[in-house]
């Protein structure tokens, strides 16, 4: 066994010599325009854009398979500079950043379970989390871990939160969630329902504190019509409507409706 | 007598199968029934009644969609609560279910009608027909359309069908009582598979630490041409198809997408063939199964269950949780998955419930691989589980796809040999898991 794990670190090794060769030897001429794309282009190598980092990019931008304003992190400045380099005319970026539709911290949500495994959102997933709730956050942190601008954090209670203006809306973090609460919504809507959960009012009481019963309160009240149930269980917003009114927050009687605004001005003063 | 041949890898195990000796007892209707129209491998059934429709035992609620899926019937009569989303045990989130409220007089639906109690009388075809429309899956598990499994490709010829009855999980004696208390009927549906996919040999396979199953069966068989028994030394994980058939019969299943059909084989439970049998004798479709509820329960025991019953429900019929209840495990101890709640019911291949307390539940962190090697000289299909792992925890899926990880039965064998407690069957299922989304994605972009 030793001798087995020896060989695979040699040759581990051994491979590692002949790539660096190999890539010296076969470099291919490439086309000036990504080198440029590359240079311009935030270098943070998050793969948000859904290619393999930057260069990853820069090679699709200038082969026609991503438009010039791909890179979300980078937004309108440097789609700006991608299309003079593509000598194109530069489409806004629309900044968006991530919200994660769950407080279902361990104070408000029951947990019936103790979990032993791999810390790793996807591998708890897989075992169907240790909350009541089937929906909600499983608080093992795999989005923070994904997210490389240190924009989110666990809350001491379990719940990830995002600090909003370090958010580039890369979108690493929504693609890491198993459950899929997280999204990136318009920067500039601050009303959020958050929650993902579509189990009935009943029992959705009967394990978080916090999670929509679908009473519809919120869809009575809201003067834009931006609310309505999905599968008549869960409240959404439309934030093509919204227009940060506030006037559901207060109305909900969970609480499950929050105002980044109110939290953003209590910060500032 | 068979010469069989030595598993490799495996390990040997303390059965624990205290519930042996009980003989099998209906557990009564629940309050409650819910059918999950995913309780089989391939796609799911589709709903066909809705909330207020009465059912009678034997109806259709789900209707199979494609060639590998299967039909799903009420348990009992009542009436329909509902058709939504309930929390599915095996796929951990919620997934569509019929729920019925039971009426507690168990009619049966008036279109089941007695069959054949003559094999020589029905085709091989009319057999297909008749585990389809009964909506029969592999009992041991795994789920697969019966159906599916009866109907090999033209091409590909089966000598040998092979019968297990090894139940090599610890606690689990569902399969044994079945063999004790039902050896006729089950030779009964084995002949019927074996005429299906025209196997001119058949063969039991029972592990050695089921003396009463094996007398059972060896009188059952008796007089039966082309069907033998094979006694074999109790060694987990070999009720596993391809190790069945390797330390049986000597062959190699080629690795996934190879099927014991590639080496002329087809493997089926003896719960499987008990049911294809009372499918085939009395027209009654899958409705109840063997669960063996065990471990730290009142009084452990073998149930017959109608399916959908909740988990708690049958806990509470075994006499209770003794002593704190750590663990609830859905499956055996070794490859089942712990439940995080027992309001979720049986599905038609739920094998056993097992109740660990937690005493027996070791909670300890994980330490770092030694590099003993002991995973490697385990694993049955001379897998790497050290690497795979490893490279899974790295987030490394294409080098972890090289190191065969989808090759894993998910036998559990290397996390139990493993001196270190590290979860190794976890790294290696998340690294399926995002191997398969990886793969679907790219099919995803090619199609797109
Ligand atoms: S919070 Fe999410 S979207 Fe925002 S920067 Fe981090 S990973 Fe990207
Ligand atoms: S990845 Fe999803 S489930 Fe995991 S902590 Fe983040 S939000 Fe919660
Ligand atoms: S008011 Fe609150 S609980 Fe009621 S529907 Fe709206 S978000 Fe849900
Ligand atoms: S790697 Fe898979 S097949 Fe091999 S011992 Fe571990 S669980 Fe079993």
């Amino acid at each position: 066994m030793i001798e087995a794990i020896l060989t695979l670190g040699i040759s581990g090794l051994a491979f590692g010599v002949l790539l660096g060769v190999a890539a010296r030897k076969f470099r291919v001429e490439q086309d000036p325009r990504i080198s440029k794309i590359i240079e311009v282009l935030p270098g943070a190598n998050c793969g948000g854009c859904g290619f393999p980092g930057c260069s990853g990019l820069a090679a699709a931008i200038v082969g026609g398979q991503a438009p010039v304003n791909a890179c979300t992190v980078g937004g309108n400045a440097v789609a700006e500079k991608v299309a003079e380099i593509m000598g194109v005319q530069a489409l806004a970026v629309a900044a968006k950043v991530a919200v994660v539709y769950c407080q279902g911290s361990l104070d408000v949500a029951e947990k019936k379970a103790e979990y032993v495994g791999i810390e790793d959102c996807r591998a708890l997933d897989q075992l169907g989390g240790v909350k009541g709730c089937p929906y909600g956050c499983l608080g093992l942190g795999s989005c923070v871990k994904a997210c490389k601008f240190g924009a989110m954090y666990m809350s001491p209670q379990g719940i990830p939160v995002v600090i909003r203006e370090k958010c580039t809306g890369c979108g690493a973090c929504v693609k890491a969630c198993p459950r899929k609460i997280i999204e990136l919504v318009p920067a500039d809507k601050q009303v959020h329902i958050l929650c993902r959960s579509y189990d009935k009012g009943p029992q959705v009481r009967k394990y978080c504190k916090l999670g929509c019963i679908a009473c519809q309160a919120c869809v009575r009240a809201c003067p834009l019509k931006a609310i309505s149930t999905d599968r008549g269980t869960l409240a959404r917003i439309d934030y093509s409507l919204c227009d940060n009114c506030e006037i559901c927050v207060s109305k909900c009687p969970v609480k499950t409706i929050v105002s980044y605004k109110v939290r953003e001005e209590k910060a500032v003063s | 007598m068979l010469r069989t041949r030595a598993l490799s890898g495996g390990v040997h195990l303390d059965d624990r199968k205290i519930s042996s000796g009980k003989p099998v007892e209906f557990a009564g209707i629940p309050p409650e029934i819910v059918l999950f129209m995913s309780q089989h491998t391939g796609a799911p059934a589709k709903p066909v009644v809705k909330a207020g429709d009465h059912v009678l035992a034997g109806q259709v609620v789900g209707e199979a969609q494609s060639f590998v899926s299967a039909s799903v019937h009420a348990s009992t009569s009542g009436t329909v609560k509902a058709v939504e989303d309930r929390y599915h045990p095996i796929l951990a989130k919620p997934s569509t279910a019929v729920v019925i409220e039971p009426d507690g007089k168990g009619e049966i639906w008036e279109g089941i009608a007695p069959g054949s109690d003559d094999i020589s009388t029905l085709s091989p075809e009319d057999i297909v027909k008749i585990a389809r429309n009964a909506g029969l899956v592999g009992l041991g598990g795994a789920a697969f359309p019966t159906a599916v499994k009866l109907s090999p490709p033209k091409d590909k010829p089966i000598d040998v069908y092979l019968l297990n009855g090894a139940e090599c999980e610890p606690y689990l004696t569902c399969d044994a009582r079945l063999m004790v208390e039902e050896a006729d009927e089950i030779v009964f549906g084995f002949r019927a598979m074996m005429k299906a996919v025209g196997a001119p040999r058949g063969i039991v396979c029972i592990e050695d630490n089921k003396p009463e199953a094996i007398m059972a069966m060896e009188r059952a068989i008796s007089g039966k041409s082309g069907i033998e028994l094979c006694i074999l030394k109790t060694r987990y994980p070999q009720g596993g198809e391809k190790q069945l058939i390797q330390v049986v019969l000597g062959r190699e299943v080629p690795p996934p997408p190879g099927l014991p059909f590639d080496v002329g084989v087809v493997v089926s439970n003896v719960g499987t063939a008990y049911s294809l049998a009372k499918a085939i004798r009395t027209g009654m479709p899958l409705v109840d199964r063997v669960v063996t509820v065990t471990g730290a329960v009142g009084s452990p025991s073998n149930f017959r269950v109608l399916l959908g019953t909740p988990v708690s429900f049958l806990i509470e019929k075994a006499g209770g949780y003794t002593g704190e209840p750590g663990k609830v495990i859905m499956g055996g101890p070794m490859m089942g998955i712990s439940l995080p709640r027992t309001d979720v019911p049986v599905l038609k291949g739920t094998t056993g419930i097992v109740v660990m307390t937690k005493d027996e539940v070791n909670l300890d962190k994980p330490l770092p691989c030694i590099r003993c090697g002991r995973c490697v000289d385990s694993c049955p299909l001379r897998l790497l589980p050290v690497w795979i792992a490893a490279y899974s925890d790295r987030g490394m899926y294409e080098e972890a796809e090289k190191y065969r990880a989808l090759d894993c039965c998910e036998c559990g064998v290397c996390a139990y040999r493993c001196p270190s407690r590290r979860p190794l069957v976890q790294s290696i299922r998340l690294a399926k898991q995002a191997i398969m989304e990886e793969r679907r994605a790219r099919a995803q972009k090619v199609s797109g």
